[in-house]
């Protein structure tokens, strides 16, 4: 009762105030050294939010944020309005659902397969090998796939020529284009995305096996009721967040493998607003269609934990 | 591990069947990268002609000639040398002064800045506003442009708070009856143990700056601060013509165009490829530890 009569009002009670002043004698150095990290976080990751509002503003370089006027939903009205908005859109959740369909089972296929190999150096080396690609730039990747596939010197091209048959336009062609682009994508990344499956296959008892084995379950059947229900968890985990990023898509892939001749595919989101808001300086109009990107991502990012929830697994928070 | 039930005539035929199908992957992961060399020693006539597979024909060094003479070429490895070091001693720094106050979980407001972290990680306001804001803070045609707007990396933030997390709370109270002050214990207990840790994030953190070439196509116009995947691409396009053989041909001459472009992506890859072994060592652990508890 007595120390709260010392304490004005509005202040913290007095019996709490030294306490404070002690923790943080105590403590300080500690918030020192998060002053960098969180004024890195406030500039380059706070602020941008702020930026957001262009999209709702008619923006110009001169005015700066704060000064355009606001335009209301019209920035938007305008992007709904422009062809190259939705292809880039549709474009976008395509060459999301190609790479799944053929990307999402390949580390899958390679983690059960590798597993199988006994001898642990040979293991070792094979999944060594098989990420190095990850470590390569999309821009070197771009590079060894002309090396192949381009139509004066390729190696491709040079087999084709030597068989008689005739040039195949890899890049020039659309469906040879999806094929390539898809293609490249597995071997870029199936074996870096592997690593979690063989991770989870080596995180199984292996007493399970031999109690399978007991129960006269052979090869195919240890597979099917030991082996792939303890990496289910991880399988299911996995779809459900590149379900959750269809409509997010990185930028090198489809900017360096892209071409005038497969625009009509190879144009996405990431290359329509660099295109349109880097290059030709339309912020407002990009930061709509990204602020439209972003949320969308974000929803479909909740529903997919609620999916995965939904499984009886547990989610990703 | 000799797994039971797998002695059987038609598993020891699929297992003969699977390590060859490996070693046929292998060759798929590693061939395009062979290939690639070959075609970099090779005369360009060969090239040409498309006559080179696996082994160099018409040994020469000219393409490397070329490369390495023209001055372009050199400021692009010198700046992303630099990038790459400069870089990497940032991310470093502010990882570890973000990942040792916010592994405590006792500490009062790590929870809120944690919130604050993952927000940002899952809501990405979009390239626009982050390139107003880089330009807006001065940062366009800068080296610290492609430094800075992503200096820490959230996913490589938990590998390294997860493992400071598991060191024994026993050394730092030791260090603290000592009265050690809790700079020297990040400097003298924490980073020490560390190491391993650290070494993975050293390697993804410089393998990303040396691999720059997104932020550096928006941020950077001045030719001088062109990182070596942005002048690797340029002279990839060159050739593969967005149409423009001629310009190629005028450039390098065009017999040694095509083995020039192969040694570009050589001189491109090879820091990478020299690391690996290393690389290799640390980061799968740290790769599984961070999904796990991510």
């Amino acid at each position: 009762m007595k120390t709260r009569l010392l304490a004005k009002p509005g202040t913290l009670p007095v019996r709490y105030a030294p306490a404070l002043t002690a923790y943080l004698k105590k403590y300080h150095q500690f918030y020192l050294m998060l002053i960098p990290v969180v004024a890195f976080y406030i500039v380059f990751k706070y602020l941008p939010m702020y930026g957001i509002v262009i999209a709702f503003k008619d923006y110009s370089i001169f005015r700066g944020v704060a000064g355009s006027d606001w335009v209301g939903f019209s920035v938007f009205e305008r992007a709904f309005e422009q062809p190259s908005f939705w292809r880039a859109f549709v474009n976008t959740i395509r060459l999301n659902l190609l790479s799944l369909i053929f990307g999402f089972p390949a580390p899958i296929v390679f983690a059960l397969l590798l597993n199988e190999i006994r001898r642990r150096n040979f293991k070792k080396i094979v999944q060594s090998v098989s990420y190095l690609p990850h470590f390569f730039s999309w821009v070197v990747v771009y590079g060894i796939l002309l090396a192949f596939l381009n139509p004066y010197s390729g190696l491709l091209s040079g087999l084709l020529e030597d068989l008689g048959l005739e040039p195949i336009p890899f890049l020039a062609d659309i469906s040879w284009w999806l094929s390539v682009y898809v293609g490249s994508g597995i071997w870029k990344g199936a074996g870096w995305a592997a690593i979690i499956y063989i991770a989870a296959l080596s995180a199984i008892d292996p007493d399970l096996y031999d109690a399978a084995y007991v129960d006269g379950a052979g090869f195919l059947r240890s597979t099917w009721h030991v082996t792939l229900p303890g990496i289910r968890p991880t399988i299911v985990i996995i779809f459900v967040i590149s379900l959750g990023q269809l409509l997010s898509i990185g930028f090198e892939q489809p900017f360096l493998l892209g071409n005038p001749l497969v625009s009509e595919v190879s144009s996405v989101l990431s290359t329509h607003i660099y295109r349109l808001g880097i290059l030709q300086t339309e912020f407002s109009l990009t930061a709509a269609i990204g602020l439209l990107q972003s949320v969308i991502n974000f929803v479909l990012l909740l529903a997919a934990n609620y999916l995965i929830k939904l499984t009886g697994e547990r989610g990703i928070w | 591990m000799v797994k039971l039930g797998r002695r059987t005539r038609p598993y020891r035929v699929f297992a003969i069947c699977n390590s060859l199908f490996m070693v046929l992957l292998c060759v798929v992961f590693l061939y395009p990268f062979l290939f690639v060399i070959a075609r970099s020693l090779s005369d360009g006539f060969y090239i040409l002609r498309g006559q080179i597979y696996l082994f160099p024909r018409g040994f020469t060094l000219n393409a490397y000639e070329v490369m390495l003479g023209d001055p372009r070429m050199i400021q692009a490895l010198l700046f992303t040398t630099q990038l790459t070091i400069i870089g990497t001693l940032v991310n470093l720094v502010l990882t570890v002064l973000a990942a040792y106050p916010l592994s405590r979980r006792s500490l009062k407001g790590t929870a809120i800045i944690l919130a604050g972290i993952f927000i940002s990680w899952y809501f990405y306001p979009g390239l626009i506003p982050t390139f107003l804001l880089v330009k807006d803070v001065g940062l366009l045609d800068t080296m610290w442009s492609l430094i800075l707007p992503d200096a820490i990396a959230p996913f490589l933030l938990i590998i390294l708070m997860t493992y400071i997390r598991g060191i024994p709370e026993e050394l730092e109270e030791a260090a603290v009856v000592e009265g050690c002050s809790y700079w020297r214990i990040l400097t003298r207990i924490v980073v020490p143990i560390s190491k391993p840790v650290l070494a993975t994030l050293t390697i993804f953190y410089a393998v990303g700056h040396w691999n720059q070439y997104f932020q550096a196509l928006i941020y950077i116009s001045d030719p001088d601060k062109y990182t070596l995947q942005l002048r690797l691409q340029i002279i990839l396009d060159l050739w593969s013509s967005r149409l423009q053989i001629v310009q190629t041909a005028q450039d390098y001459g065009s017999l040694v165009a095509e083995g020039a472009q192969a040694a570009a992506i050589v001189i491109a890859t090879v820091p990478i490829v020299l690391i690996y072994p290393f690389l290799q060592r640390y980061f799968i652990k740290g790769v599984t530890l961070g999904a796990i508890k991510g």
